[in-house]
């Protein structure tokens, strides 16, 4: 567990819901990037302004604290392009069909205690584990 | 505040927040699901604080008419534990096993300007047209 950071996960973490809790409370709106992105494929025209908005805010986010501190934004990719592409490829249609991923199901869901949700967060959970576990220690992938 | 100011400032503090916790870096997201490996708990921290916050917005919320921005809250209506949640959490798990990178991460890790980063999303946005046109074909599940 050397890799721990508990503090800046904890700082991060509050970070997090404190946007999900201004997006509530300010605009009444669920905080679920997958919901925010599939409505903009989704229903053409009407409410796409606000999710516009909510994605630039999100890379201006990340993006200030890349610039503040470059040595600290690392994006390290250990798969190949070929899985990285299905990969995508199934976060997106997963997603859809399952109605949020870990910011809508995870965050959102468990923090309005949405039973929905506790057993979609149980469930990507459980299948996202056991596939690290059978490419890293059973095929020796990755 | 307007909903499109709202998102604006929730998705500025989400993405900060994903940045500040390293949640930004698909390498720290998999020592976290890989746990018969050098488990890494940081994703646990992060996910305990989020939702925290998430909570207690969600109770005052509770209490509250209409959000700042005016119009009601937009929040989901779904209750019952139906075949679609289970499989698309269960997909979007492998989906997210494999590469590391969920929705959120997925659109910060472009500002890494990693090819990865772009085949990915262009991918995840691929499947959620997927998803869009077979939903199509079957009658709207709520």
């Amino acid at each position: 567990m050397e890799n721990f950071t508990p503090l800046s996960a904890l700082v991060g973490g509050l970070l997090i819901g404190l946007g999900a809790a201004v997006l509530l409370l300010g605009g009444g709106r669920i905080a679920g990037i997958s919901g925010i992105v599939g409505g903009m494929i989704k229903r053409p025209g009407g409410d796409h302004l606000w999710r516009a908005c909510f994605v630039v805010g999100l890379l201006i986010g990340a993006g200030a604290y890349a610039a503040f501190a470059p040595d600290r934004f690392v994006v390290q990719f250990d798969a190949t392009a070929g899985t990285v592409a299905a990969a995508g490829l199934i976060v997106g249609y997963g997603t859809q069909l399952g109605h949020g991923c870990t910011s809508g199901h995870g965050v959102c869901g468990l923090g309005r205690l949405s039973l929905r949700s506790v057993v979609a967060t149980l469930l990507f959970m459980a299948t996202a584990m056991i596939t690290v576990f059978i490419a890293r220690h059973m095929m020796g992938a990755l | 505040m307007p909903l499109a100011l709202s998102a604006l400032i929730a998705g500025i503090l989400f993405g900060l927040g994903l940045a500040v916790s390293q949640m930004t870096n698909p390498a720290k997201v998999l020592a976290f699901l890989d746990v018969a490996g050098d488990w890494d708990p940081s994703l646990a921290v992060v996910m305990a604080g989020a939702v925290t916050v998430a909570v207690i917005a969600f109770r005052i919320a509770a209490g509250r008419t209409a959000p700042l921005a005016g119009g009601s809250f937009d929040l989901p209506t779904r209750r019952k534990i139906d075949t679609p949640l289970v499989m698309g959490a269960m997909v979007f798990g492998v989906g997210w096993g494999l590469a590391g990178l969920c929705p959120g991460p997925a659109l910060t890790a472009l500002l890494s300007g990693q090819r990865k980063a772009f085949l990915f999303v262009g991918a995840m946005l691929a499947g959620m047209v997927v998803y869009k046109f077979m939903s199509r074909e079957r009658p709207v599940d709520g």
